[in-house]
């Protein structure tokens, strides 16, 4: 039987196990749509704005192990939707991405909301097609979930013109797709684990260092079996929180620029780095001059290979799946004794023991104003830990990684390496509809919200009881601490005058509001809203505006840089 | 240092921006850039010359390697291999220039492809460096025009670059 383009679309979300796609109609989709209208197994999420639609999808597939899907129109829905698609990029989440494009006989003619699509996504997407035959769309769109979530993931996006998807062909779906020029390496060479193995158990001072990709390559429990095994210590960056269990003593708190005094130290002068799924980010080491030490050998395992030895020069590299070299690490481990220098160890554990001492998050609980601190803290012992945090980019979102204490993975979700405002309240969408039964709060500021607050609409229209802490501090404030520091305290448009009544605003959208300016009140307020199971609560804490993250490293400096509280 | 870099990549519409919007978002630097397809018609053969160091150079092959479209990539430069250039070049020869020019081009192995009662057009294959000697080697006045098609390279005897 013959089936439209448009039908063939939705067969493959069918096909692929699709259940949610976070869109947003227009022109050049409208046959799409017509046929999402037509089944009921793929439920669309109407969102209020592309970008929302695109922040939906990345949420929904970090906090599962699903490929997020989106729709969104040519033209303008298209560069609304690019932003999300930087930012899944730039974290490497996997997404489809299924754009309208204008006719195929229009392309080029500068038709109505006409963009080149291809063009304008190529640097932010790990592929993307544009399919000009109806023949084509099946097997394109089994490749970009093939790509999306292999290798190292990523977002990719298929345009597909009006035309294409009104016209008729035979279908059929790929059972498997295989392309000569894709072909991810999965498992890591054996000898060079063998080789990393040795160099462990002579370390005198080692570091185990985790990023995004342990969570990506769900490899946590693989990496917690290993660090165990090692009694090393262990730190996650921004991207790679939940990796390990926070509240473990091996962990020693997340590392970079807003990273633990221990962490930053203990990353600083050890002798054997064993790098897992991280790349060695800016923010994560700052200037890699002063990082660089001859003396320290780096073990690094990533599943790209372009990430080894691009900032920092690595010793030995092992490219592979993170969790199967992790588990040929553990096999390896197990099968033979490893001798270890144990003085060496004691005396390393005494010195990270002396650095965690310093208490390098330490804030005034005495406070009468609200300490932002305070709030992720009391946020943390209520949903016991276990709540989906999701958070915009600034201060808030430094404080919530470091005061949340995420022992699972998937549990944390920001954008860490784009550091998009406006993520969080979208991210926290997506990943309430993946997970209906987990607690989800978005850890934001009021900055950062208002970036995407159209999307507590979506919340409404779905129904979802997300809670959103906004740590108010009428500034944007990771600006300001920036201007601070470097800019002789002269907060150029970091000020936010005319801010909305938040609690009103709330409830115009029909959510519960609540504003909350006593450090008394936090904790009440807190089970209040976390008692109301089926209501989005929106809480306006007003808090202290001039606190400051700390440690901080300043841009271009090296860890030992820190500036302390 | 200078490298030559081969790609083979699938012959598909958009896959020379994906190489060339690699070069321009990460820096790096492209002297000069030939494509074609190949006796396959699905793949294309890309020559780029760049330069950098080896930190750099490694960079450049693993980011095109993680391009979708690239099938293959060799550093030329890191073996024995070949490389030609082809030149069109047109010069004034006029008067006493006429025989100079003549004698210019034979010397350089180039042969004049085109005459006028002013100018030559004469076609060049060489390495880089030789077209640039000969460049050099001419009064810069008579040059009216050069069209230049950037280096192919191939490996010597049994490198082979191929699916």
């Amino acid at each position: 039987m013959q089936l439209t383009g448009a039908e063939i679309v939705v067969r493959c979300l069918h096909e692929e196990g699709v259940e949610h796609v976070f869109g947003y109609p227009g022109g050049a989709v409208l046959f799409i749509y017509d046929e999402l209208f037509k089944q009921d197994k793929v439920k669309h999420i109407l969102v209020r704005h592309e970008q929302g639609a695109l922040h939906a999808a990345d949420g929904y597939a970090r906090s599962t192990n699903k490929v997020g899907v989106a729709l969104v129109t040519s033209g303008p829905g298209v560069t609304n939707a690019v932003t999300g698609i930087a930012t899944a990029y730039t974290d490497s989440i996997p997404l489809v991405v299924i754009t309208g494009q204008v006719p195929t006989y229009a392309i080029g003619e500068d038709a109505f909301q006409e963009c080149d699509t291809v063009g304008i996504t190529r640097p932010c997407v790990k592929h993307n097609f544009l399919v000009r035959n109806v023949e084509d769309i099946a097997t394109t769109i089994k490749k970009a979930f093939y790509i999306a979530s292999t290798g190292r993931p990523g977002p990719v996006v298929v345009d597909i013109p009006k035309d294409v998807t009104a016209a008729k062909t035979e279908f059929s779906y790929p059972a498997t797709v295989s392309m000569r020029s894709y072909n991810p390496v999965i498992k890591g060479h054996p000898g060079q684990i063998k080789k990393a193995i040795q160099l462990l158990a002579a370390a005198k001072r080692p570091m185990i260092y985790t990023g995004g990709g342990v969570i990506l390559g769900d490899a946590s429990v693989e990496l917690t079996q290993l660090v165990k095994s090692l009694g090393f210590p262990c730190t996650n960056t921004l991207m790679g929180l939940g990796g390990y269990p926070a509240t473990d003593k091996q962990f020693v708190g997340m590392l970079g620029m807003h990273g633990t005094y221990e962490a930053n130290l203990a990353m600083q002068n050890c002798d054997v780095l064993f790098a897992i799924g991280a790349r060695f980010d800016d923010r994560v080491i700052g200037n890699p001059k002063h990082f660089f030490d001859p003396k320290r050998t780096i073990i690094h395992v990533d599943v790209d290979p372009s990430s080894i030895s691009k900032r920092v020069k690595v010793d030995v590299p092992i490219v592979g799946n993170v969790r199967d070299v992790l588990k040929e690490f553990n096999r390896q481990l197990d099968a033979g004794k490893m001798h270890m220098d144990a003085p060496a160890l004691k005396a390393w554990w005494a010195q990270i023991e002396e650095w965690r001492g310093r208490d390098c998050l330490k804030y005034d609980r005495t406070s009468a104003i609200i300490k932002p601190q305070f709030v992720v803290q009391k946020l943390y012992e209520i949903t016991k830990g276990d709540a989906i945090i999701t958070s915009d980019v600034g201060q808030h979102q430094m404080w919530a990684a470091q005061f949340y204490k995420f022992n699972k993975p998937r549990r944390w979700i920001n954008s860490g390496g784009l550091g998009t405002m406006g993520f969080g309240l979208p991210a926290a969408v997506g990943a309430q509809m993946a997970n209906p039964k987990s607690t989800v709060a978005c850890v934001t500021g009021e900055a950062s919200i208002q970036m995407c607050i159209q999307e507590l609409s979506t919340c409404k229209q779905y129904k979802l009881p997300i809670k959103v802490l906004t740590l108010n501090n009428r500034y944007m404030g990771m600006v300001r601490q920036w201007q601070e520091f470097f800019h002789g305290n002269r907060y150029a448009e970091s000020y936010m005058d005319a801010l909305p009544d938040f609690v009103k605003l709330a409830e115009s959208y029909g959510h519960v509001g609540m504003r909350i300016d006593k450090p008394a009140d936090v904790e009440p307020a807190l089970k209040e809203a976390f008692a109301r199971k089926k209501d989005l609560v929106f809480m306006d804490f007003i808090t202290d505006q001039t606190e400051n993250v700390y440690p901080m490293v300043p841009g271009g400096k090296g860890l030992s840089e820190m500036i302390l509280v | 240092m200078r490298h030559i870099v081969s790609v083979l990549l699938e012959n598909e519409a958009g896959a020379l921006s994906r190489v060339a919007g690699l070069f321009s978002a990460r820096g790096y630097n492209i002297e000069s850039l030939t494509v074609a397809p190949t006796e396959d018609a699905t793949l294309s053969r890309m020559t780029i010359v760049t330069s950098g160091s080896d930190e750099v150079l490694e960079q450049i092959t693993k980011q095109l390697n993680k391009l979708v479209d690239v099938v293959k990539v060799v550093d030329l430069s890191e073996g024995e291999h070949i490389e030609r250039e082809l030149m069109l070049v047109k010069l004034r020869a006029v008067g006493k220039d006429r025989e100079e020019m003549k004698r210019m081009a034979d010397i350089f192995r180039g042969r004049i492809i085109d005459v006028t009662d002013k100018d030559y057009t004469v076609e060049l294959t060489g390495t880089c460096a030789k077209l640039d000697a000969f460049l050099k080697a001419i009064d810069s006045s008579a040059i009216l025009e050069t069209v230049r098609t950037g280096a192919s390279g191939i490996g010597r005897g049994d490198r082979v670059l191929k699916v």
